[in-house]
């Protein structure tokens, strides 16, 4: 249960982050955040980098902030700093009621938000987050600086976009407007455990009736993502319980559970269910 | 340097141990070998048992995922730091006066959680409080014996 040996890089600015991580990137070499996923993967060797980039130093990269229209997220946000509303309206309240989910307080202490969109598991609640709303996630390397649309940068099992010498530096979040609805419901069989399911919904009503919805599913795919067929059956409709059923009955219909055996995959499709209505619900008690 | 080590000071419980350490050595581990603080006892070592949880810059924290060179430069508290002199903290008394304790072993643990956590937020409600114990495991108490030492020194520590 010790992890092996690795040499220890510790930057003071992006550019050294960057800098170093081009050297040794194609060495196994690792960015190493709040390390909340990565030391125990190396402590259970499952991880055996051979270098460690520790971005914990780079004052700027904790940086947490609302600008036109986004929230920026600094790859040195601490799950624990989001508790509490960091910004007025619903993506704030959002924010403070999904990080109580994400493991325990002491390992949010520790892990960062950036690092767990890096490391994309697939029942992150911050991918999930980041699927739904449409963040942006902005990259950093020797080469030079690009952004990328959460729809492109999550692409399978702890699998991004990312190249193994870029540096995510922050994600933008998308300001919700004051009357945005969310609800979030994750089931699992512990508090701070992993998700088995989650949802997310957020939708706004106009003359009575649900416009702009997204609804995303997380913990059954390879990543989470946005699922259309759920968005279109809430389009133009009044918020209703038969509404979100039909909606939470369309997802549980599209998703494709990863679990080689089909009794669990047929149960995740089931919660899927229960979890997008549940969520749906919540929005609507949300405003 | 040829044998990978790194001359690193610690500051725990306000005091400064110059130790030198391979990077991968955790700060648990650290803290126990390097520096003979074995107060803090190292369960699980991935982060899921809460044992090793120590008090860095103010927050709980799972020493068994923080490397001891990351921690250079920071205000650590141990579990041997909790007592004031021969003094025990009023949560280490609640925990005796309550039972919160059979084993000990997860006990240091649950000290350093409690004592951050109340430190942070002495009116906490019972909800975010068994919310914040959750974090632990014990395998003796039931939890309940340790929810009750933690409010009992709360109020006493709000009394003062």
């Amino acid at each position: 249960m010790k992890p092996g040996q690795f040499a220890y890089h510790a930057p003071q600015t992006v550019q050294e982050a960057v800098a170093m991580l081009a050297e040794v990137a194609s060495q196994e070499g690792r960015v190493l955040a709040g390390g909340q996923s990565l030391v125990p993967a190396m402590a259970l060797r499952l991880a055996l980098p051979a270098h460690l980039v520790d971005i914990n130093g780079v004052a700027e990269l904790g940086r947490l902030a609302a600008e036109t229209g986004e929230l920026a997220i600094g790859a040195c946000v601490r799950h624990a700093r989001l508790e509490r509303p960091v910004v007025d309206g619903p993506l704030g309240r959002l924010l403070s009621n999904v990080v109580r989910h994400i493991a325990h307080y002491p390992i949010r202490t520790r892990g960062t938000f950036c690092g767990s969109l890096a490391n994309a598991d697939p029942a992150s609640e911050w991918c999930l987050v980041a699927a739904t709303l449409g963040a942006t996630m902005v990259a950093k390397s020797v080469r030079g600086t690009r952004t990328i649309a959460a729809a492109d940068f999550f692409q399978g099992m702890m699998a991004t976009a990312l190249e193994p010498d870029e540096l995510l530096v922050e994600a933008r979040l998308p300001i919700l407007s004051p009357d945005t609805r969310f609800g979030f419901y994750e089931f699992n069989r512990r508090a701070g455990d992993f998700a088995i399911v989650m949802a997310l919904a957020v939708y706004r009503v106009e003359h009575g009736v649900i416009v702009d919805s997204r609804v995303g599913v997380g913990g059954v795919e390879g990543h989470p993502r946005r699922i259309a067929a759920a968005e279109q059956a809430l389009a133009g409709r009044a918020p209703a319980s038969e509404v979100f059923r039909a909606a939470a009955d369309a997802a549980a219909k599209v998703v494709e559970p990863i679990d080689s055996k089909p009794e669990l995959a047929a149960y995740k499709r089931d919660v899927t269910r229960t979890a997008v209505r549940r969520a749906l619900e919540a929005a609507e008690k949300s405003l | 340097m040829s044998d990978n080590k790194t001359e690193v000071v610690l500051t725990v419980n306000g005091k400064d141990y110059a130790i030198r350490v391979e990077a991968r050595r955790t700060l648990a581990d650290a803290l126990r070998e390097l520096c003979g603080l074995t107060g803090t006892n190292s369960g699980c070592e991935h982060g899921v048992c809460g044992t090793c949880t120590v008090i860095v810059d103010g927050d709980p924290v799972r020493s068994c995922l923080m490397f001891a060179v990351q921690a250079q430069g920071k205000q650590i508290r141990t579990i041997e730091g909790l007592a004031d002199g021969g003094k025990l903290h009023p949560l280490q008394r609640a925990f005796i006066e309550h039972h919160g304790l059979q084993c000990g072993f997860c006990t240091p643990g649950f000290l350093m959680l409690a004592a951050s956590t109340l430190e942070r937020d002495p009116h906490i409600s019972d909800a975010d409080l068994v919310e914040v114990l959750s974090s632990n495991l014990c395998r003796c108490t039931g939890y309940q014996n340790i929810i009750k030492a933690v409010r009992a020194a709360a109020a006493e520590m709000r009394a003062r």
